[in-house]
């Protein structure tokens, strides 16, 4: 198997007294689909959110393309081309597509943007990405469905020639129809070549798209499994039991104390 | 100017978008990969322009054209009622009577895009006016007009508004105060462009103050400037000193900030500039666009939109330069001096809004503070910063109005100023709940609100039917904005 293109390695994260993040070893390969599962608590979306560089970590070393690196901000994880699309999409209502795909880094000088680069940029990018159900990217975001939203929320992380797009549960508030479409375009960031991480609950999704699953389990990563290699009961008891046969978490009459 | 946003391309809720594949393939567009997006590919031809334009009427999307319509219906109304109403020499009148409170509206559409609310722009205003008049009055002695306690304890909010500002990294606001205490300090003699850039740098210091208050403490806005509106009143009062009053009519300079005219050799310049600039400008964009193939409003309706701009434009500007004084004795003409500065401030924060980075950011931190946050805005400089353009505004506003009335009282820029400021941008259709708005709403609503008051003056009506006329007129405003609105979330998307 190919590299990681982003290994975490010992990552710890406590708030207070609560430790969320035990020594969790982590890792993303280009080209793939990695879905992140775990129980509600499990620390999915803090540990998509220390990646991301909204939490400091406690410990941990990340490596990205072969190099160890820190990131200190969203903006250190925005520059190495890791992306997040968050839970609540984080789009403004008030702006169109190509604005809210810029937004915080547009196009042109500071005292005149350049909007017709921005507008190209941004429909290029949908329509790589297929996406054909929007009419005009001057379309406001308030007029888009909950889909389309996704879509470009979606879009947005893929406009910066991002290498790593993580996705907090984008398939949580769609439809039957929407959801295809959100993962048909998960599967093809992957064949674009990028890494790609999805935190989801629905086992149907992750089955169809995701090459491996990480489980998480109050907080340690207690299995990395190919998902051909596994079944839906399995990994239903990896979540919730934190073991499933010999995968996860030692026995715990095996464990020498 | 250029206040209409690209409205035709921005398709949202058209049911009948004319999609033609085949015009898709136009030799403009050059990757087949992007034919996809039907409108922003296809040009649409006039008459579709205009049919789609009247769909998105009907859908709710009505943008300014309410305030529009009930501006002309006003207008007609007065005219019909009183025969001193549509004279030249009353429209004039008007332009300078509205334009102090409509200044102050145009800045607080910044504050009200964040879905903040600045209810002491008047007050802060009323402040600027008495530090520039007091300066005039005792020819720059601040000190001696003030007395050493309140002079210090002037100064120190001043110092405190450039470090606040500094730690802000709003540094605009910082360089401007600095210039308010070079002024105070240095006390040189009274000079009307010295003391107009003394009240616009003491209205900076105040937005400074108020800015960090609101986006540093965390407090709502609304205690926030509740709070000041009471300090600066207190304030006026202080530096002017109960039923004292400055006139500053004796200088040329400040009076003729309102009651002045531009030659008719300035005017006819202001209208080359003015309808030039907005020309080179909407149409330079339109054939940028074409040549970059992107998809534009037709050639024909751009080109109708600059010439009705400019027709409009010589019209008014010739019948402003005809004699226009109501007895044979003296000659009156040429375009108010209030017509530029409002333009000029209305071109400004137009460009600011819709042109540069920092207005994208205003827009997306009034839309959803927290995707802004995540995109890497600075949403507190963000914040403090628009209570310093509205406060520095504001204080250009109470230079125009203390100029009309000649003289500045200690109810300056109190009673309702503020409120009729915030009315004429809500008339105009900006929304308090922020995100939606423009510079232009200001001026529109400035516009309704001076119609109303000087008609009714005109019919000699009193005091209290003014008040409620208004009160309707604000409230029917927010009735069609209200009603548009659930049409428009009705709608097809």
């Amino acid at each position: 198997m190919s590299e990681p293109i982003l290994e975490i390695k010992g990552l710890n994260k406590s708030f207070g007294p609560v430790h969320v993040l035990h020594d969790v070893d982590f890792s993303v390969r280009a080209g793939e689909v990695t879905a992140l599962v775990g129980d509600n608590g499990a620390g999915k979306s803090t540990l998509v959110k220390c990646i991301a560089g909204i939490h400091p970590s406690d410990s941990g070393t990340v490596t990205f393309q072969g190099e160890q690196t820190h990131i200190r901000g969203p903006r250190d994880a925005a520059d190495l081309g890791i992306e997040v699309v968050y839970q609540d999409l984080a789009l403004a209502d008030n702006l169109d597509i190509v604005q809210n795909m810029f937004l915080g880094r547009e196009r042109g000088s500071k005292w005149l943007l350049d909007e017709a680069s921005m507008e190209k940029a941004a429909r290029e990018t949908l329509a790589s990405l297929s996406v054909r159900t929007v009419k005009s990217v001057r379309t406001l975001v308030s007029a888009l469905s909950g889909g389309q939203r996704q879509t470009v929320a979606i879009a947005k992380s893929v406009l910066w020639d991002s290498k790593v797009v993580l996705l907090d549960e984008p398939t949580a508030a769609l439809g039957v129809a929407q959801t295809r479409q959100v993962l048909d375009l998960v599967r093809r960031l992957a064949e674009q070549g990028l890494g790609v991480v999805l935190i989801s609950h629905n086992m149907a999704d992750v089955f169809e798209v995701a090459d491996r699953i990480d489980v998480l389990y109050l907080g340690r990563l207690v299995t990395e499994v190919h998902t051909k290699d596994v079944t839906h009961n399995q990994v239903v008891e990896l979540i919730t039991a934190g073991r499933s046969g010999d995968l996860g978490l030692a026995r715990p009459e095996a464990v020498v104390l | 100017m250029s206040d209409e946003k690209e409205p035709v391309m921005t398709e949202t809720s058209s049911p009948a978008a004319p999609r033609e594949t085949k015009e898709a393939a136009d030799a403009r567009i050059a990757s087949a990969a992007i034919a996809d997006f039907g409108i922003d590919t296809t040009s649409m031809s006039t008459r579709e322009a205009v049919g789609d334009y009247f769909s998105r009427l009907k859908a709710g999307q009505l943008g300014s054209l309410p305030a529009l319509l009930g501006l002309l219906v006003l207008v007609i109304l007065f005219a019909s009622l009183s025969d001193s109403f549509f004279t030249l020499y009353n429209i004039a009148n008007l332009l300078s009577q509205g334009a102090g409170q409509t200044i102050i509206a145009m800045g607080i559409v910044f504050v009200l895009l964040l879905g903040e609310i600045d209810l002491s722009a008047g007050t802060a205003s009323g402040v600027c006016g008495a530090v520039m008049a007091l300066h005039f009055v005792r020819n720059g002695n601040l000190l001696g007009s003030l007395g050493s306690g309140v002079f210090i304890a002037f100064l120190v909010i001043l110092v405190l508004a450039v470090l606040l500002s500094a730690y802000l990294r709003i540094w605009v606001g910082a360089a401007l105060s600095t210039v308010a205490i070079v002024i105070v300090l240095t006390g040189g003699a009274a000079n009307a462009w010295l003391e107009m850039l003394l009240a616009v740098c003491v209205g900076t210091a105040i937005g400074c103050l108020t800015g960090f208050l609101v986006s540093k403490i965390g407090m709502p806005s609304f205690v926030v400037t509740l709070a000041l509106f009471l300090v600066w009143q207190g304030v006026i009062l202080q530096f002017i000193g109960q039923g004292g009053t400055l006139g500053i009519r004796t200088s040329p300079v400040l009076n003729d900030v309102a009651n002045g005219n531009l030659s008719t050799v300035m005017s006819w310049l202001l209208f080359v500039i003015g309808a030039g600039g907005f020309g080179a400008v909407v149409l330079g964009r339109h054939f940028s666009r074409l040549k970059r193939g992107l998809v534009t409003q037709p050639t024909p309706i751009v080109l109708f939109k600059v010439g009705a701009v400019a027709l409009i434009g010589a019209v008014a500007t010739y019948l402003m330069t005809v004699n226009r004084a109501p007895n044979n004795n003296i000659m009156l003409s040429g375009v108010p001096y209030v017509v530029p500065i409002v333009l000029a401030l209305l071109t400004l924060g137009t460009y600011v809004l819709n042109r540069t980075q920092y207005g994208r950011h205003i827009y997306a931190v009034g839309g959803n503070q927290e995707a802004a946050r995540r995109a890497g805005i600075n949403v507190s400089k963000i914040r403090a910063s628009v209570f310093v353009i509205c406060s520095s505004v504001a204080a250009i506003g109470a230079i125009v109005y203390s100029s009309k009335v000649g003289s500045v009282d200690p109810q300056a820029g109190g009673l309702n100023t503020l409120l009729f400021a915030v009315g004429a941008a809500v008339i105009g259709g900006t929304s308090l709940f922020g995100g939606k708005g423009r510079v232009f709403d200001a001026v529109i609503g400035g516009l309704v609100l001076a119609v109303v008051s000087n008609g009714l003056g005109l019919l000699q009506q009193s005091a209290a039917t003014v008040n409620i006329i208004t009160g309707l007129v604000l409230l029917l405003a927010a009735t069609v904005d209200a009603l548009s609105r659930r049409r428009a979330a009705a709608a097809p998307r």
